[in-house]
């Protein structure tokens, strides 16, 4: 089956509907999948539930998916950097559930592995645990989270193959590993698509079993916090 | 004198050892890395970064490359990066010797709260309560009383909480309080301040 698509266009073409819950990858405004967030934008669907760390920037990431109001509900666990995000969840346009990052990321993987809840003991005793079942293990006191089962997927890898088997770069793996998975239907976007054969099998991050669709682009990859040290420090 | 920023970040490192994993912060925790001098420490940056080294040379960042804080960084030749399920797998697992982060207040039974203030711009926990709730030993970083004079070291935070009975000691700008049965102790007083004014900053129970 051929899983190679000309562009992040194409690639949803029959995958992106309204109303959808859409998990993507990246931590701030790395890793992020920012060709397929573009073309979501532009295929125009409405109301859709986003699952990702953060909310991108305002003109980047997620930010821009705002901008034109395609997004009902955010899960995420932190979204401070997001001016048009704050306006419009505290005007009540936008619903916001806050979970702990751990907690997101392991919602994720849980429902990429067929858990629907597992026990935690992050959040017990705050606002996080309010109506949520307790139970008590050895002693120690847990919250049930439920794993996310995600209609889509979008994730950012650097390199994959045509089966779909990837590579991350450094700190932009993240989200992008757990989001894959808990997808119905994962899109991958990466900076390489390499020959078959051409990736170390010991050192596939990602097996392709759980990548439909990939496209290859160029990525902008923009720094949130460029920060620096001079030479003469060293 | 009370101790600035540095001294306190450089008497949090006293409470690192060597061959420890450590999650430092945003603020002052960050300056830790500055003061641990010759102890083997290992960085975890939550994002999926073992081994964090320091904020690169102007010309060679890489966007690929972030702390939590979302500033660029470097690698080490000891560093190992892994996806965020895996990070917080090890965090909540216990194999992160310890966190050292900042607050908005701390109670004498070790409740913490440091991610909202209600009514004011909400953002986010972030990883706030996976590393409290997960890790071996939380040290909070923090001046004793805020802008308004008022102590930060409370009966019972008002705030909402990042986790409950999480903190094991607290260093602030007078000295360490430890966080023991039936309130604080404490533990080390900076130099130039009296135990009295400790105590008069400290609306906790003091425990001697």
């Amino acid at each position: 089956m051929k899983k190679v698509y000309a562009n992040a266009t194409e690639a949803l073409d029959g995958v992106i509907s309204d109303g959808m819950m859409i998990a993507a990858g990246g931590f701030g405004l790395c890793g992020i999948p920012e060709l397929l967030l573009e073309a979501i934008k532009d295929s125009g669907a409405q109301n859709l539930t986003f699952a990702s760390n953060n909310a991108g920037v305002d003109d980047f990431g997620i930010g821009i998916l705002l901008q034109t109001k395609q997004v009902k509900k955010m899960i995420s666990s932190y979204v401070g950097e997001n001016a048009e995000f704050m306006r419009q969840y505290l005007s009540g346009e936008l619903e916001l559930e806050f979970n702990p990052q751990g907690t997101l990321a392991e919602r994720m993987r849980a429902g990429g592995a067929g858990i629907p809840g597992f026990y935690t003991k992050t959040g017990v005793g705050t606002v996080i645990a309010e109506d949520k079942e307790h139970k008590d293990f050895n002693g120690e006191t847990y919250i049930l989270e439920e794993g996310i089962f995600a209609d889509l997927a979008i994730v950012k890898a650097w390199k994959a193959d045509d089966t779909g088997n990837l590579i991350f770069r450094k700190t932009a793996r993240n989200f992008n590993v757990p989001a894959a998975t808990c997808g119905k239907i994962c899109i991958a976007e990466v900076e390489e698509i390499v020959p078959r054969g051409s990736l170390d099998p010991d050192a596939i991050h990602l097996p392709g079993i759980y990548v439909h669709r990939i496209i290859q682009g160029e990525h902008e990859k923009r720094i949130e916090q460029r920060t620096t040290r001079k030479k003469e420090e060293a | 004198m009370p101790w600035d920023r540095n001294q306190m970040a450089a008497r949090a490192a006293q409470e690192l050892e060597d061959g420890m994993y450590v999650n430092l912060g945003i603020g002052i925790p960050t300056l830790v890395a500055n003061y641990v001098g010759d102890k083997d420490i290992t960085l975890q940056s939550e994002n999926g970064m073992l081994g964090m080294g320091p904020f690169p040379f102007e010309g060679e960042e890489d966007a690929d490359l972030i702390n939590a804080g979302k500033q660029t960084i470097t690698e080490l030749s000891r560093t190992s990066y892994f996806d965020s399920a895996t990070s917080f797998a090890m965090i909540r697992g216990g194999k992160i010797a310890a966190a050292v982060l900042g607050a908005m207040e701390v109670d004498e039974e070790g409740d913490l709260a440091n991610w909202m203030i209600p009514g004011v711009l909400v953002k986010g926990m972030g990883g706030a309560m996976d590393l409290v709730a997960g890790v071996g030993r939380v040290i909070v970083v923090m001046d004793h009383t805020n802008k308004h004079g008022k102590s930060k070291l409370l009966k019972k935070c008002t705030l909402p909480l990042t986790g409950k009975k999480v903190v094991n000691r607290i260093i602030t700008n007078l000295g360490v309080l430890d966080v023991v049965d039936g309130g604080l102790k404490i533990i080390e007083i900076a130099e130039g301040v009296t135990e009295d004014e400790i105590r008069a900053s400290t609306e906790a129970n003091i425990v001697n």
